[in-house]
């Protein structure tokens, strides 16, 4: 008995036959949408993580336009619904200057408008965590020489990020499952896909799978975070 | 010793928090090999004077020069610095020891001593460990090379300090109440340290509460009181003979 026939069987036990989609069909089709989800879920770290912590300079700058310019910004992103966001991202070049977009513009208004909304949140983190570090560490590095550049990367954000750590992985998990959004741009991701296939074989089931799978993501992300956790764990302040 | 080629030279410093003016009117000068110990009361602004000098605060009046090398001058309209380059040039001159170290906390004793040298004099990384090795060992930390600051008593954290503060070989070394944060045993290492770098001739200047150790190691000693400078002198006649009123009552204690 190979894999997907024992999955069948489940199916089958579970009430699922005749006509009715295979479970492993089923799974199949969450997978791919999985993927796509864990796709976002990426695409969005790698642009917000380092997005956020310019905004968060941006927003404690000395030039006050750019600082109130980053407040209003971040204001907007947290204060308006991500779903708004990325549905405006999706047909504002059309309704707001004819731009006929490609077919492939919903993946990117998909990654743009979750990385623009991240940073939004992950700036107020950073932001938090850089004035946490007392100013002594600032006048050490600028006796010793360092340059405002240096002593930003070398001696205040490898500090900040440990500081920051809980607060981010907060963000994170709710990343994951925020990722869901993206079904109101037709992007199949994971959700999308439960939802498809639960309106087509009338079920809860790929609800209930789609749910696990989330809960099991998270789990991996909560394991991850610990690692990074207990690995700058070497020191305390 | 004369005042022909000071290392610091200080002159008619004038420093306002809003309203409060901290210093008035204070001018100094600092002989190479000499060690110039501050005292007085909190707020007397000894800890503003010596921000002033390591260029943590700007002057509002007066000027400042580090041997030939000059960080402000004032034409009698207030100080005015100068280029960035040229205050990057004056703070090769000093080092700086705070009263809570600020080590780096996420280093280990031997990234504190060696990170500055390699990233910003360019030191070739073996010249760098092998300088921060043996300046370890003349603090007494002789193998705590990789160990993080947090394992490190008060004491030892200050002593990493200085010596992180000498990997640049300053031609001056500050200290900012370097024993305030430390209990009474801890102080005795950290004072054995600095009397050591007195022995060698080193160009120091001392904010300091400890009136013996400023006696028996300074050169000079200055007494600081309401921004201004109310007793100055060889240390033994300074803390031993205070001339003025206000001295005398510090030194008794009246108002500790």
């Amino acid at each position: 008995m190979d894999g997907s026939s024992l999955i069948d069987s489940i199916g089958l036990f579970l009430g699922m036959s005749g006509d009715k989609m295979q479970l492993s069909t089923m799974l199949d089709l969450l997978g791919s949408g999985l993927l796509l989800t864990g796709q976002i879920f990426i695409v969005t770290l790698i642009g917000a993580l380092p997005l956020g912590v310019l905004i968060a300079l941006g927003r404690m700058s000395r030039f006050k336009p750019l600082a109130w310019l980053m407040r209003v910004y971040i204001s907007f992103m947290r204060g308006t619904p991500l779903m708004l966001q990325l549905m405006a991202l999706m047909f504002g070049p059309y309704y707001l200057f004819g731009m006929q977009m490609g077919t492939d513009w919903k993946y990117w208004a998909c990654d743009i408008g979750f990385i623009l909304n991240y940073a939004a949140y992950f700036a107020e983190i950073y932001r938090s965590g850089i004035q946490s570090i007392p100013r002594g560490q600032y006048e050490a590095a600028e006796v010793l020489g360092y340059s405002r550049g240096q002593t930003f990367m070398r001696i205040v954000l490898p500090q900040v990020i440990k500081r920051i750590l809980p607060a981010m992985g907060n963000e994170v998990i709710t990343l994951v499952k925020d990722t869901s959004l993206a079904f109101v741009l037709g992007v199949m991701e994971m959700f999308s896909q439960a939802k498809a296939i639960a309106a087509s074989q009338v079920s809860m089931l790929p609800y209930i799978i789609a749910a696990l799978i989330y809960w099991g993501f998270t789990i991996v992300v909560e394991f991850l975070l610990n690692r990074v956790e207990k690995k700058l764990d070497y020191y305390h302040d | 010793m004369t005042d022909a080629n000071p290392l610091v030279s200080l002159r008619h410093a004038r420093k306002s928090f809003g309203q409060t003016e901290v210093l008035k009117d204070i001018s100094l000068t600092v002989q190479p090999g000499e060690v110039l110990a501050i005292i007085g009361p909190s707020g007397g602004g000894k800890s503003t004077l010596l921000r002033c000098c390591t260029l943590l605060e700007t002057l509002d009046g007066g000027s400042l020069a580090f041997a030939d090398c000059p960080v402000c001058t004032d034409d009698g309209s207030g100080s005015v610095y100068g280029s960035k380059a040229d205050l990057v040039r004056a703070r090769r001159h000093f080092g700086l020891v705070f009263q809570n170290f600020n080590l780096f906390p996420h280093y280990t004793v031997l990234r504190n001593l060696i990170d500055a040298p390699i990233t910003v004099q360019k030191m070739p990384r073996e010249q760098a460990e092998a300088k921060a090795v043996a300046l370890l060992d003349k603090m007494g930390l002789a193998g705590r090379e990789s160990m993080v600051p947090c394992e490190l008593s008060g004491g030892q954290q200050q002593r990493v300090a200085i010596a992180r503060a000498l990997m640049l070989d300053p031609d001056v070394l500050f200290f900012d109440e370097p024993t305030s944060a430390l209990d009474p045993e801890l102080t005795k290492g950290v004072l054995k340290v600095i009397r050591d770098l007195a022995e060698e001739s080193m160009t120091m200047v001392i904010v300091t509460h400890e009136m013996r150790f400023a006696r028996d190691v300074a050169d000079h000693v200055i007494f600081m009181d309401g921004g201004v400078i109310v007793e100055e002198g060889p240390a033994a006649a300074v803390i031993d003979d205070p001339q003025h009123d206000r001295t005398r009552a510090f030194l008794r204690g009246d108002d500790a």
